[in-house]
């Protein structure tokens, strides 16, 4: 198995580097934040100071702290449930295109039935009978939003299994007689590998999506702190009438950053899947250094296989230099 | 004509899956929320409303799981859908006066989003590495940002501080609902911010794939035969386009989906009196039998529109016709 060149657009590059600032406040948030994110010691809605970053709420809570512990609990539910989901449609996924027949049949019609579903309504249906002391658990609605979000990876990596399973290599483990489970696990999913990063981003996208919004919505324990149930508390006290920006725009924009931080990292694995979207991920100064020109001629794909090959560029420069 | 067999067998077990999960889920849960539900309500309400919402959850409890299934699909046949616990009132007269409010909103900002987006994808793809391309990143950002953030902030920049839109709300409250015109406008006025939120924050994915797909359609022969042929720029654009578009209407059912969800949030922010709305209502009340009826309408109407956009997929895309479905 050759190894995964990780392309370095700038959009990995920022991706990468969001996503990492967010899992450290994930581990070490809750150490840094400088009160409890209970303590409504404080005088209520303060706006943003040197003492309260981001000022307090109307029972006097630190905004700040409340952001920072909250992080964990929205990375850790959002993580487990995309790692769950993906785990699902790998199973599912690659049986079905590998096995074939009715296997294929019934679990292809099992991921439709599931991607017909309209997933946040089943979520808020499910977790409005959990019981109260469940809903604070962490683990249990994590579990059951990737019960929710399996579906769409397992028909993607379905499609690419039945692409892959009559290639040779397959075909000669095969014939060797290597274990059905073996070929599809050793042999099959590490050539999925783009796709499932694909799909594992893509599912935690969706977690944190439908974790925020259960806690938004009032689903999850109040008990417990992540950005969802910051917001919650923000619409309940009418902060965004009342004009108290900072009470709900620091966990909105944590969530969005987190989100687009996945989304740019997928966009990196696209280009990554195809090479004809890279060249669009170019600025127009490196077009130039490559020589390329700023639009495209039309039926031709330039294809850059590395911008950062320094001979290529040293190369062009000069061509530029000399007149 | 196999297709369209094949997609209504698929949305009727679909729906007759929600239906079971509808009848299993307070059965199964620990701690029976049925029997807590009403003893809670006990002295509250007539015995008969008790018998009402008992029935609506499959009938007496002392039966066997399998005849109380069948007791609650008959029930559910007749129309039935139990009786509101907050509100008294049927489920589904409940529904029926807030679904109207839901489809329009969302029936609206989903056409514009997508024609918007579309379009605009079409043309980033067209023109890519050009300064347009710049919009991408963007685009991701409101993709990424939950509908009902957008929502809020929009809400306290656009409406509450520069007062350029109504606060809250469908229509103005001096108004009485009714087909003239003062009411249409106020209810167009009204709908405006919400409408915007939702296709700001739906309209980067139509965008994005439909970029993606174009870059892959303009490499093709026929483009590049078109140009040679020097037919006129719109006309190859078109052509290219048309062919791009078909995986984003494939994908449209499952974008309704998400869209929904998406939506029902945006009327909480704005106070929108749809389906939204009545659910976020619902939960605090702990009134079970109307989130379960507010999930099955849900239900029913995407999977009306999922089978909406398969039929158009037929009429644009003439393979799908000859060949058997995928």
């Amino acid at each position: 198995m050759r190894s995964l060149r990780i392309p370095r657009s700038p959009k990995v590059i920022i991706g990468l580097s969001i996503l990492g600032f967010f899992v450290f406040l994930m581990i070490f948030g809750p150490y840094l934040a400088p009160f409890s994110p209970d303590n409504t010691s404080f005088a209520p809605l303060l706006t943003p100071s040197m003492h309260h970053w981001f000022g307090t709420t109307s029972l006097g809570q630190d905004i700040f702290s409340q952001t920072l512990v909250g992080a964990r609990a929205t990375m850790v539910v959002a993580g487990v449930a995309g790692l769950v989901a993906t785990m699902l449609s790998i199973i599912v996924g690659i049986s079905a295109g590998y096995i074939g027949g009715f296997t294929d049949d019934g679990l292809s019609l099992m991921s439709n039935v599931f991607l017909a579903l309209p997933g946040l309504p089943l979520l808020i249906v499910i977790d409005s009978y959990l019981p109260v002391d469940s809903r604070s658990n962490s683990l249990v609605i994590g579990l059951i939003i990737s019960l929710t979000g399996w579906a769409w990876g397992a028909r993607v990596l379905r499609a690419q299994t039945m692409s892959l399973r009559n290639r040779d290599f397959v075909e000669s483990s095969r014939i060797i007689g290597e274990k059905r489970i073996r070929i599809m696990f050793t042999e099959v999913a590490p050539n999925l590998l783009p796709i499932l990063a694909a799909s594992l981003l893509f599912t935690i996208l969706y977690s944190i999506g439908a974790y925020v919004t259960l806690a938004y919505i009032g689903l999850t324990s109040t008990s417990v702190w992540n950005w969802g149930t910051m917001l919650f508390w923000a619409q309940s006290n009418n902060a965004p009438l009342s004009g108290e920006w900072y009470w709900f725009v620091p966990p909105g924009i944590c969530i969005a950053l987190v989100g687009t931080s996945l989304a740019l990292l997928n966009f990196g694995i696209d280009e990554f899947i195809n090479p004809r979207l890279r060249a669009g991920g170019l600025s127009g100064r490196q077009r130039r250094r490559l020589g390329m020109p700023r639009r495209q001629r039309l039926g031709l794909t330039p294809v850059v296989r590395s911008v950062t090959t320094a001979p290529r560029i040293a190369v062009q420069t000069e061509y530029s230099v000399t007149p | 004509m196999r297709l369209i067999g094949h997609r209504l067998a698929l949305y009727a077990l679909t729906l007759w899956v929600a239906i079971t999960v509808n009848f299993l889920l307070p059965h199964l849960m620990p701690g029976n929320p049925i029997q807590t539900m009403i003893g809670k309500l006990t002295g509250q309400v007539t015995p008969q409303e008790i018998n009402a919402i008992r029935l609506s959850f499959g009938g007496g409890l002392n039966n066997s799981l399998i005849s109380q299934y069948f007791t609650y699909i008959g029930q559910l046949l007749h129309g039935n859908l139990g009786v509101s616990i907050t509100q008294s009132a049927t489920v589904s007269s409940i529904l029926i006066s807030h679904v109207p409010w839901t489809i329009g909103l969302i029936g609206v900002s989903t056409i514009i989003s997508f024609l918007v987006g579309t379009v605009s994808g079409a043309l980033l793809g067209w023109t890519r590495g050009s300064r347009l391309d710049s919009l991408i990143p963007t685009a991701t950002f409101f993709q990424a940002v939950p509908y009902f953030f957008l929502g809020t902030v929009m809400l306290l920049v656009f409406a509450s501080n520069l007062r350029w839109f109504p606060v809250l709300g469908a229509y103005s409250q001096n108004l009485v609902p009714g087909w003239h015109w003062a009411f249409v406008a106020s209810l167009l006025r009204y709908g405006e911010l919400p409408v915007i939120s939702i296709v700001l924050s739906s309209v980067a994915g139509w965008m994005l794939g439909m970029r993606n797909m174009m870059i892959t359609m303009v490499a093709e022969d026929f483009v590049l035969m078109a140009i040679a042929m020097g037919l006129p720029k719109r006309k190859v654009i078109m052509a290219a386009a048309r062919n791009a578009v078909l995986p984003s209407i494939a994908n449209l059912s499952l974008a309704i989906g998400l869209v929904v969800s998406g939506a029902l949030l945006v009327e909480l922010v704005f106070n929108y009196p749809g389906v939204g709305d009545l659910l976020l209502n619902a939960i605090s009340g702990q009134d079970y039998p109307l989130i379960q009826g507010i999930f099955l309408c849900i239900t029913l109407t995407v999977l009306a529109a999922n089978l909406l956009a398969d039929l158009v997929y037929l009429l644009l895309d003439p393979r799908t016709r000859t060949e058997v479905a995928p």
